[in-house]
């Protein structure tokens, strides 16, 4: 291990003391024949070792898009970042080149996804699948790498994982394929795993198990998590801060407890009070209005005032709402955000 | 009993497995629905949950006849849909109709609104007379909540949510009186979410539509239905109304299948009662003897694997439980 | 995928339109596409070359004569003469009516045959299914010159009989196994739709299932099929004709002129090069002309 260990720190710049995971004002848009699509307009956010950041959003609000920015595999025309920078460990992962950005992917930032069969080579074992990563990026012998491999299956609890590993991704069940694809992530120990809705196509009882397994696997190796979901409930019980994105920004950003308690966005508020709660009956559901606007023609001012309660005209008026500090650690992007956060 | 509109009695599906491929033979068979006695009264809605596999969509396409059973009765109106051929089951048809998951596969991409929304007055022209039919489409796109003026738009110029409430407009064409949901809002969006929500429930107060729900989501299920039925590789394993369901639990899949949904309050963390079960569903094709929820439930003893359970109310249980050891459990409050 | 941009043009476009249908939506978008009129204009000529050749001006291209072998473009003929004397133009208009005839016909009857077996098996699936397409595997088995020699001769074997119907049965009953395929399978993707269920929980029966919703949403790639087809048709018609099955007596058509120009092109190539421009020219139109009404079909692409 200590070889490819070098071999990351010869990135030039790399400080090992600096914030693990930085992203600044990143702006993606999609070029394509009908125009420009502004998926992301201006992500920011950080994470820490052992933090569970949670990106939350509807589908269209960029935050799959920024994960694959994160992770260099934007699909590219017709995707391009056009701003910004994504810092690990103080070096700006847009500025390397791609053999380096290779490196560093395989090695220190890894990405689980939500369809795990599609994710998987169904041509070969999965075992075969393992090996060749340890084979290819660590140089191991085939006899190691398998024994590895059965190593590496048994701690993502893959019951009897030494008869299994000449299975082919097939003929395993949903769950059991998403722990192959997390053993395969967490194969070359990345420091950070972005895991993009990883249990939204699976049933509740082994979405529990997943995200069990997820927290206790982050756990032990003091792994930055961050988690792409649209599922509130799911970020309440796992997540440590939240950002929620709307158009292609983070609106609002803040711990777990706080945004649940106080929401300080009218987006995010008004999402949580439009989900029904199993532990209530009878609850008003209150409607967000309209739609999420198109990406090619995003609204002037606050992406979201149409759709706003709280909207005025300062809201439809360029520049758009900047990050306000709402608290230590805490930022929303709404001019009104006190009246928001107070009015309960 | 007069107001129960909708009941199955033993109604089963089994999906033969063959081999060959001119000359089949049977090996098995998948017993995707194995005996569901439900009732449906008059104006209130049914939910029916389970995991994948479950069964659930496959009651479903039963209920709306888009499946022969195996076994069983489907009565609407006291007339058995199972037996009915030709005129008099399209006639039956008027009565339940349904409303599909995705709206993206569930409305013909080359048919305008105006045609989709059209089509059951064309199959049944005796509902609306010709004349008359663009204004009761036109009609329809206002109940749900469209713009009249968009009947000549093709479904791919409409959102996710939109394009629902054109399906949900096309099962109201001929007045039913009951409604099948199969996951009516699973493939939209948060916020899409509670306007069709929303829209569900005030279609039925404004036509006292009966509804049977049927969804994975249990939050979604606790909102908007009066009675619930739990179901697990093809039974329904208990069944109730939902404060039985939801606050006292007694059948131990329902218990874990309440308590690995998250609730979106992160103070509950780690305080409520978790029950994580082990490993899969077992294959519908070989299910488990006795009761089937045994391999990988807590509390199985050697009767579970012996004796099946059968739904019904029990000393400790209030409600219907198909289990041998139902206890009511609180598993969604911090303890 | 959601598709946002679409909502906010239907959003954008206020005010209502007349009740429409999808073929009159189909032919508002075809008048305003340029490729539908370049391809419609030159199928146009090449069928009124097919029907009336006398008004292209041509001489008689029955009118050879050695002496004029190979000679080069001039007034009279246009394109020059051919290895005969033979007036390459005229051959070339004359020969269309051939040439257009067995490749319509014969992927008329390939289609027809190919839509009938295909929609079938994929409608029906089960034993219909598994017989119909060991039926096509059966066809596509035989190696396809060898039947098309016997089928063609058996079916002109009458001297009377200048082999013009023989050639389009034979092309058409040897050429419908890859439509049906095709059709087969975009029947069974659309019989599993949603819609399908849909129309058939409100009560549709299997008339009304074929012909609105699963046919109207599996000609895609079928189209495709055929207008290839139709230029490989016009191309095997010349090859059998070469091999005596074809077209007899003194039948003129592209395929026999390529047939007959190749041995001489290096001394002339106006004999070859010109019923081959007709020859791609035609195949070229139908390929454009199936694309567009392919696409103006599709309300999603408009």
């Amino acid at each position: 291990m200590t070889d490819i260990q070098a071999q990351i720190d010869v990135l030039p710049g790399l400080d090992p003391g600096a914030q693990l995971l930085e992203v600044n004002d990143l702006h993606v848009e999609f070029r394509t024949r009908d125009g420009v699509s502004h998926a992301v307009n201006g992500a920011n956010f950080r994470l820490e070792p052992g933090e569970t950041l949670a990106i939350l959003g509807e589908s269209g609000c960029g935050k799959s898009v920024t994960a694959q920015a994160i992770m260099g595999i934007l699909d590219s025309p017709p995707g391009y970042v056009t701003r910004g920078e994504v810092k690990y460990r103080g070096v700006d992962l847009l500025q390397l080149k791609e053999a380096e950005r290779r490196k560093v992917r395989a090695n220190r930032i890894a990405m689980i996804f939500q369809d795990a069969l599609s994710a998987l080579n169904p041509v070969f074992s999965v075992g075969f699948q393992l090996a060749e990563l340890f084979r290819k990026h660590r140089g191991m012998s085939r006899q190691d790498a398998k024994k590895r491999s059965i190593e590496l299956l048994d701690q993502v609890r893959i019951p009897a994982a030494r008869e299994r590993i000449g299975d082919y991704p097939h003929q395993f069940s949903g769950g059991m394929r998403q722990r192959v694809m997390i053993a395969m992530a967490l194969a070359l120990d990345p420091e950070i795993l972005i895991a993009d809705e990883p249990t939204t196509a699976l049933d509740v009882t082994v979405q529990a198990q997943i995200m069990g397994l997820l927290a206790e696997l982050q756990r032990e190796r003091d792994m930055g998590l961050i988690l792409i979901t649209h599922d509130m409930g799911v970020v309440a019980d796992v997540a440590d801060r939240i950002s929620v994105m709307y158009a292609g920004k983070v609106v609002e950003e803040a711990p777990v407890y706080d945004i649940y308690a106080r929401p300080a966005h009218p987006y995010t508020k008004a999402l949580l009070s439009s989900i029904p709660r199993l532990d209530m009956k009878g609850q008003q559901l209150s409607v967000i209005k309209g739609l999420p606007p198109a990406l090619n023609a995003i609204p002037a001012g606050c992406a979201f005032h149409p759709r706003c309660a709280y909207a005025r005209d300062q809201c439809r008026q360029d520049p758009p709402p900047p990050a306000y500090d709402v608290a230590l650690g805490r930022t929303a992007r709404c001019h009104f955000w006190r009246e928001v956060i107070g009015d309960e | 009993m007069s107001d129960v509109v909708l009941e199955t009695k033993g109604l089963v599906k089994h999906f033969p497995i063959t081999q060959g491929i001119v000359f089949k033979t049977r090996v098995g068979a998948v017993r995707a629905v194995d005996g569901v006695d439900l009732q449906l009264r008059r104006g209130e809605t049914l939910g029916v949950v389970g995991e994948s596999g479950c069964g659930k969509s496959t009651l479903a396409k039963l209920l709306v006849g888009l499946e022969k059973p195996t076994a069983g009765s489907v009565q609407v109106r006291n007339e058995d849909m199972v037996r009915l051929r030709g005129g008099a089951l399209r006639r039956a048809r008027r009565h339940i109709q349904m409303v599909l998951q995705d709206p993206y596969t569930s409305l013909n991409p080359r048919m305008t609104v105006g045609d989709i929304i059209g089509e059951p007055f064309e199959i049944h022209p005796e509902v609306t007379p010709r004349k008359g039919r663009e204004k009761a489409v036109q009609d329809l796109l206002d109940t749900v909540g469209l713009d009249p003026g968009h009947i000549n738009r093709y479904p791919h110029q409409f959102s996710g949510g939109q394009r629902q409430r054109i399906g949900i407009a096309r099962a109201l064409a001929l007045k039913p009186e009951i409604i099948v949901c199969d996951e009516p809002v699973s493939a939209l969006d948060v916020s899409i979410q509670a306007q069709v929500i929303n829209l569900l429930e005030s279609l039925q107060d404004e036509f006292g539509l009966s509804y049977i729900f049927i969804a994975h989501d249990l939050s979604v299920v606790r909102h908007i239905a009066d009675r619930v039925a739990v179901m697990y590789l093809g039974k329904v394993v208990e069944t109730g109304n939902d404060e039985q369901i939801y606050e006292q639990p007694t059948h131990p899949y329902t218990q874990a299948l309440l308590s690995a949904v998250p609730v979106p309050d992160p103070r509950l963390r780690g305080r409520r009662d978790q029950i994580v079960l082990e490993g899969d569903v077992p294959s519908p094709a070989n299910p488990p003897s006795g009761c089937r929820f045994r391999t990988r439930c807590w509390k199985a003893e050697d009767i579970c694997a012996e004796e099946e359970p059968l739904l019904q109310i029990r000393e400790s249980s209030a409600h219907p439980s198909a289990c041998h050891f139902a206890r009511p459990r609180d598993v969604l409050h911090a303890s | 995928m959601s598709d946002p941009q679409a909502v906010t043009t239907a959003e954008s476009a206020v005010g209502r339109d007349k009740p429409r249908s999808l073929a009159g939506d189909a032919w508002r978008d075809l008048r305003r596409n340029k490729i539908f009129w370049v391809a419609a204009v030159l199928v146009t000529v090449f069928v009124v070359m097919a029907i009336v050749p006398a008004v292209f001006g041509a001489g008689d291209p029955r009118d050879c004569a050695l002496s004029r072998q190979h000679d080069g473009p001039s007034g009279n003929a246009f394109f020059g003469y051919d290895f005969q004397g033979c007036d390459v133009y005229a051959k070339a208009v004359y020969g269309a009516r051939n040439s257009i005839l067995v490749g319509l016909l014969s992927t008329l009857l390939a289609g027809t045959i190919g839509l009938i077996m295909g929609l079938t098996a994929g409608y029906f699936g089960g034993w219909v299914d598994a017989v119909l397409s060991r039926g096509i595997d059966v066809v596509l088995g035989l190696p396809f010159l060898l039947a098309a020699i016997v089928l063609a001769r058996r079916l002109s074997s009458d001297p009377s009989n200048n082999g013009f119907w023989a050639v389009i049965v034979t092309l058409g009953f040897l050429g419908w196994t890859t439509a049906a395929r095709v059709m087969r399978s975009s029947v069974i993707a659309s019989k599993n739709q949603d819609y399908v269920a849909a129309a058939r929980m409100l009560g549709s029966g299997p008339a009304r299932l074929m012909m609105k919703h699963i046919l109207p949403n599996s000609t895609a790639a079928f189209i495709v099929v055929l207008t290839i087809l139709l230029g490989t048709n016009i191309a095997t018609e010349a090859t059998l004709t070469f091999l005596g099955v074809g077209l007899k007596g003194d039948a003129i058509s592209w395929g026999i002129m390529i047939n007959e120009a190749g041995p001489n092109v290096r001394t002339a190539a106006e004999p070859l090069v010109w019923p081959s421009v007709f020859l791609a020219l035609t195949v070229l139109a139908f390929i454009m002309l199936g694309d567009a009404v392919r696409d103006a079909f599709d309300p999603k692409l408009r």
